[in-house]
């Protein structure tokens, strides 16, 4: 379980995330949803540490794990796929997936790069290309499968839709869904795409303005129209 | 013939000395895109340490293994302590900082050690090779010059492409915050950079002094023909340093066996102006696509 209490985030005057509370159940697709500059790269940048947080904390399985330092955190069984899809654009696709594996989750078997290109043959077919000469889906792909080399209990994902065509995210999520189950992943996915994000997660955050406007079953937060239409915009 | 022979063999023995230099040059901008202008510096420094040890009848190859550990724990401390600080602000900063850590040990060595020449050894003969009655324009020096320089850079290839270790280096330097949200301690890495940089110049250092003569100043105009070594093969590439290197050697050769010694210095800035005009990322940088 993963849960994220009273936690609180400043760049200098302005307050980026206020006071957020949410769990994440095990096995689960958490969704955070909310329009741009809501706080949601911010919540998943200061639970890895990269922004201080100024209040709160974070738990991951009961440890407390709040400003843990950032190359620690995958130790724990926590990965977080930035967004942007942050593949090291020098490295090939098989280098990349092997520093993913480097150091993963304390006491952990080591994952099989094979496995991955399992999971997405396509990356196998493109094993030895240097990642910047991949598609964008690919890098999707990539660096979700450089993640699960860490053998992580516990998945951040900032905007893995951000500049896919609908087919290629359809695509991703299906994968992701089935990862949930068969890896037993808490996953916590952040989304300006709420449609889709929605559709895959069994429960939804919503942020505005750095707080909580809406924590509920994914299917409750689609269901009502009023919040889609002040928060979500579909 | 004979002195179109002489002239490359004695090129490729200068060249191996520029790739070598390159190299560091090379390790150190691609850990933390900083042109280390303290380069030569620093292997003045580690040379001067190895040159005390020998004349205290320490046998040569310790000297020489103990010049590469000064230099490797030279440059992780100057990276720790003087440049850490700067990373991350204006890239200048960090490059003035280095231009004035090259007058600070050039200060410091020439108080400790003194400005007079001074001779250095080498371990194997420095006299040109004789076969039958025509001497070769190669001496076992420079043979050895050139197989140092090749080990060396066989070994950091090793490190690079096939070691875990070399992995977490590279993605450092690419991309840091990436890196570490993978668990790589980025930190660590850029001091490894410098001080594997630092080790590669105490022995492009030790190359260069043998059988020569050493004064505080001896390595000065590495720092120009290194940089453009460097830049010629594209500071992004270690190859291309080698390589970048190896063509500033000839070239080098060629005009001072051809036409005269004084206009080697004017070649190598010419050499410099072509590339920055017509090809500023250098011979063997991996194209643009890189920032991507």
């Amino acid at each position: 379980m993963f849960a994220v209490e009273d936690l609180s985030a400043a760049y200098g005057p302005v307050k980026a995330l206020n006071g957020v509370t949410f769990t994440a159940a095990r096995g689960q697709v958490t969704a955070v949803l909310g329009a741009n500059g809501a706080g949601k790269t911010t919540l998943l940048r200061t639970v890895s540490g990269l922004v201080r947080s100024t209040k709160g904390s974070v738990k991951l399985n009961d440890k407390d794990i709040t400003r843990t330092a950032t190359e620690k955190l995958t130790s724990y069984g926590l990965s977080h796929v930035p967004e942007g899809r942050g593949v090291i654009a020098e490295l090939t696709v098989t280098e990349n997936l092997r520093l993913g594996g480097l150091h993963r989750a304390t006491g952990s078997e080591p994952m099989p790069v094979e496995r991955v290109f399992e999971l997405f043959p396509r990356l196998g077919e493109r094993r030895e290309a240097t990642a910047h000469t991949l598609s964008g889906g690919e890098r999707q792909m990539l660096v979700i499968g450089r993640a699960l080399m860490a053998r992580p209990t516990v998945l951040l994902l900032d905007e893995p839709s951000l500049g896919l065509a609908p087919r290629v995210v359809a695509q991703i999520f299906d994968l992701l869904r089935g990862l949930v189950q068969t890896e037993e992943l808490t996953v916590v996915l952040v989304e300006q795409n709420a449609r889709s994000a929605l559709s895959i997660a069994d429960h939804g955050v919503v942020l505005n303005l750095g707080k909580v406007v809406a924590s509920a079953p994914a299917a409750e937060l689609a269901a009502d129209e009023q919040l889609r239409h002040a928060y979500l915009g579909f | 013939m004979q002195q179109f022979l002489d002239t490359t063999l004695g090129g490729l023995v200068l060249g191996a000395v520029y790739a070598a230099f390159a190299l560091a040059l090379c390790l150190i901008w691609r850990s933390t895109r900083i042109v280390n202008f303290a380069q030569a510096a620093m292997a003045m420094v580690t040379t001067y340490i190895a040159l005390s040890l020998i004349n205290a009848d320490v046998p040569y190859w310790v000297a020489f293994m103990a010049a590469i550990a000064a230099g490797f724990g030279l440059g992780a401390v100057i990276e720790r302590v003087i440049i850490r600080p700067v990373e991350g602000k204006a890239e200048l900063n960090a490059v003035i900082l280095t231009l004035g850590l090259f007058m600070v040990l050039h200060g410091l060595t020439a108080i400790t050690f003194g400005v007079q020449h001074r001779g250095f050894p080498a371990p194997v003969g420095t006299s040109a090779i004789s076969v039958g009655d025509t001497s070769i324009g190669i001496t076992p020096f420079g043979i050895l010059t050139i197989v140092v320089v090749a080990l060396v850079m066989a070994g950091l290839v090793v490190l690079f492409r096939f070691t875990d270790l070399g992995l977490r280096m590279r993605a450092a330097a690419f991309n840091g915050e990436v890196s570490r949200l993978l668990g790589v301690r980025v930190g660590r890495m850029l001091t490894l950079g410098w001080a594997l940089a630092a080790a590669v110049g105490a022995v492009a250092g030790m190359l260069i002094a043998g059988g020569d003569l050493v004064n505080p100043a001896f390595m000065d105009p590495f720092v120009i023909y290194g940089f453009i070594a460097a830049v010629l093969g594209g500071l992004d590439s270690p190859l291309g340093s080698v390589i970048g290197g190896l063509i500033l050697g000839l070239s080098l050769s060629y005009v001072t066996g051809y036409v005269g010694e004084h206009l080697a210095p004017l070649v190598a800035l010419g050499i410099l102006m072509v590339v920055l005009l017509v090809r500023p990322s250098g011979l063997f940088a991996a194209a643009a696509a890189r920032r991507v």
